[in-house]
C-alpha cells in the first residue's frame, strides 16, 4: 500500500461513520496537495481532515486521532485517549444535569469504570445488564479517578453475550504510616440502605438518629513511592487487631470514650509492614486479604546489585 | 482546594547519612501553604520520611516546656528526632520508652542553622511506634532498594548530560539537576552507605546460621 493510500485509509476510517465518502476521494485530495502543490504530508492530512470536518459539521475533538484502540477497563490510565470497550452496564445512576443523558458504571473482566453519555450526542439508550461494544469513547480523569465519555462519534452495538465483570484488584506492600480520623469504633445511620457514618450523632441525610456501632480503619499504606489509602471493614479490622466489635464496645464503655479504641488500634498497627490485596474504589483499596510482613528480608540480591554499580 | 492538598505526600525511605546531608529545602510554589521539601542528594524531594532504627538515647532538652530529643541510629548514622508540645503523642513515646528499642517514625524533615553557620537536619515526628527487629531489617532492605533506584536514575541523567547529542531521549530528572547544583558530595558515597548497611544485615544473618 502506498504512503498516500495509508494516510487516506486513516482519514477515511475517522469519517466513515459520519459522512458518505470513499477512500478514493480522500486519496485524490491528498495526492493533489502532496504531488501538485508540494505540500508536506502532515500539512496535507491536516487540510484534508479539516475539509471533511466541515463537510460533516464536526469539531476536531469529535473525531479520534488515528483511530481508537481496543482496550480493557484496567488499561485506562490517561485522560483523552480514544478507545473501544466491550463492557457490561452494571448500574445506571440518575444524571444530575440535563446535559447528561445517561451515567453509570461499566465493567469488563478487568475492572469497572464510570461512564457518561451526553444528551447532545443523541445515542441509543443503554440498558442495565446489557453488554455492548462501545467504539470511539474518550477517557477522562477527575481527581485521580478515570471515566469514559460517550460522544457523538461513539458507535454503540449491543452484543448478545454474557460478560463476566472483574474487580479492579490491587496488591500493595508497604508500611502503614498513618491512621485517619473516622477509624476505630464508629456509629452508622440505621436507616435502610444508608449506612453513613454519623458525625456527632447526626447523619447527613437523616439527621439525629440512634446509630449502630461498627468497626473500621482508614489507613495509609506507603511503599516510599506511592501513598495508598486503605479501608478495613469490620471483619478486616477484627482480623488485623484481634479486637472484636463486642470487645471494642466494652472497652469504650469502661473508658466512657470511644476514641480509646482508635488509640489502641493505632499503637498496634502504625509502623508495621503489610501486604494488602483488594478491590479499589476510587482512591481507596478495600482490604480483603491482609498479611503482616514479619519474615526475614532478603538483602543478598540487592547487595550484588549495589556492588556492581 | 488545590490538587496538592488532596494528594498525600509520600514518606521517602532514606538512610541517616543521606538525610543529614539534605540541608537544602524548597517549595514548589509561592503559595504560603505550599508544602516544604528537603532535597535528597540522590535526586528526589522529601516532604515526609519513614525511618526505622534503634532509639539509643532520649533527653528532655526543653526549658519552659517539655521538648524531647531522641537519637535514632541506622547502619549509616544517626537521626535526630525532636518532639514537643505540638507533637504530644510522639513526645510521650520518647518520654516513656526505655532505650535501646527499635522504633518506626513517620515525620517531616526540618532544618535549622547552627551558630557556626552549618545546617542541621532533624525529624519532626508525626508518629513513633516501638517495633521489632524484623521490621527494622525490612526497612533497611527497602531503604537500600529505594536509594539504589534514586542513584540509578541520577547516574542515567548524568550520563545523558555528558552525551548531549543523544539528549533528545534524555530522562528529565529535575531533582538530580537541583542536587548537583546544590550539593558537593558525589552520589557514589551513598551507594557505599547502602553496601555497608546491607553487609551488616548479611553478617548478622550468617552469624545466626553458623553452627555453634
Amino acid at each position: 500500500m502506498s504512503d498516500v493510500r495509508q494516510h487516506a485509509d486513516d482519514i477515511h476510517d475517522q469519517f466513515s461513520d459520519h459522512i458518505d465518502v470513499s477512500v478514493e476521494d480522500v486519496e485524490e485530495r491528498l495526492t493533489t496537495l502532496v504531488d501538485e502543490y508540494k505540500v508536506p504530508m502532515d500539512e496535507a492530512r491536516r487540510s484534508v481532515t479539516n475539509h471533511y470536518l466541515e463537510e460533516a459539521d464536526l469539531e476536531r475533538e469529535d473525531i479520534s486521532r488515528g483511530g481508537s484502540e481496543a482496550a480493557n477497563v484496567e488499561d485506562v490510565d490517561e485522560p483523552e485517549q480514544w478507545i473501544d470497550l466491550t463492557a457490561k452496564v452494571i448500574e445506571l445512576w440518575d444524571p444530575r444535569s440535563d446535559s447528561v443523558a445517561q451515567v453509570g458504571l461499566l465493567g469488563d473482566p478487568t475492572g469497572t469504570i464510570k461512564f457518561t453519555k451526553w444528551a447532545k450526542s443523541d445515542l441509543p439508550t443503554l440498558e442495565e445488564g446489557g453488554v455492548y461494544e462501545l467504539r470511539n469513547v474518550v477517557t477522562d480523569e477527575y481527581q485521580g479517578r478515570y471515566s469514559v465519555k460517550l460522544n457523538s462519534t461513539t458507535v454503540i452495538e449491543e452484543l448478545d453475550e454474557e460478560l463476566e465483570v472483574g474487580d479492579d484488584t490491587s496488591e500493595i506492600e508497604g508500611a502503614l504510616v498513618d491512621m485517619q480520623s473516622g477509624s476505630g469504633l464508629i456509629k452508622r445511620c440505621p436507616k435502610e440502605d444508608c449506612t453513613r457514618v454519623l458525625q456527632n450523632g447526626r447523619c447527613n441525610e437523616h439527621g439525629d438518629v440512634e446509630g449502630e456501632f461498627d468497626l473500621r480503619i482508614k489507613a495509609v499504606v506507603d511503599d516510599g513511592i506511592d501513598a495508598h489509602e486503605v479501608i478495613f471493614d469490620k471483619e478486616a479490622t477484627e482480623d488485623l487487631t484481634g479486637l472484636s466489635l463486642e470487645e471494642a464496645k466494652e472497652m469504650a464503655m469502661d473508658a466512657l470514650d470511644t476514641t480509646i479504641v482508635a488509640d489502641e488500634i493505632m499503637d498496634d498497627i502504625v509502623g508495621t509492614y503489610y501486604r494488602i490485596e483488594g478491590p479499589t474504589f476510587g482512591r481507596y483499596v478495600l482490604a480483603d486479604d491482609v498479611e503482616e510482613l514479619d519474615g526475614p528480608a532478603d538483602a543478598e540480591q540487592l547487595l550484588i546489585k549495589a556492588r556492581s554499580m | 482546594m488545590s490538587q496538592s492538598e488532596l494528594t498525600r505526600e509520600v514518606a521517602r525511605r532514606v538512610f541517616a547519612s543521606e538525610f543529614n546531608d539534605s540541608t537544602y529545602t524548597f517549595k514548589e510554589s509561592d503559595d504560603e501553604r505550599a508544602p516544604n521539601y528537603a532535597l535528597l542528594p540522590t535526586g528526589d524531594r522529601a516532604n515526609r520520611v519513614f525511618i526505622v532504627g534503634t532509639l539509643t538515647e532520649t533527653e528532655d532538652v526543653g526549658e519552659d516546656s517539655e521538648y524531647w530529643r531522641g537519637r535514632v541510629v541506622d547502619p549509616t548514622g544517626t537521626f535526630f528526632v525532636y518532639a514537643g508540645q505540638y507533637q504530644p503523642e510522639a513526645a510521650a513515646v520518647l518520654r516513656d520508652t526505655e532505650p535501646p528499642a527499635y522504633v518506626a517514625i513517620v515525620g517531616k524533615p526540618r532544618t535549622y542553622e547552627t551558630e557556626d553557620g552549618s545546617v542541621n537536619v532533624s525529624v519532626r515526628p508525626e508518629s513513633i511506634a516501638v517495633v521489632d527487629d524484623a521490621t527494622r531489617d525490612r526497612w533497611v532492605v527497602e531503604t537500600a532498594e529505594r536509594t539504589i533506584d534514586r542513584i540509578e536514575a541520577f547516574e542515567e541523567w548524568e550520563a545523558e548530560q555528558e552525551a548531549p547529542e543523544s539528549a533528545s531521549t534524555a530522562p528529565t530528572n529535575e531533582y538530580a539537576q537541583m542536587a548537583r547544583k546544590r550539593y558537593d558530595s558525589p552520589v557514589i558515597n551513598y551507594r557505599n552507605d547502602v553496601i555497608q548497611a546491607l553487609e551488616q544485615l548479611e553478617d548478622v544473618e550468617s552469624d545466626a546460621e553458623a553452627p555453634a
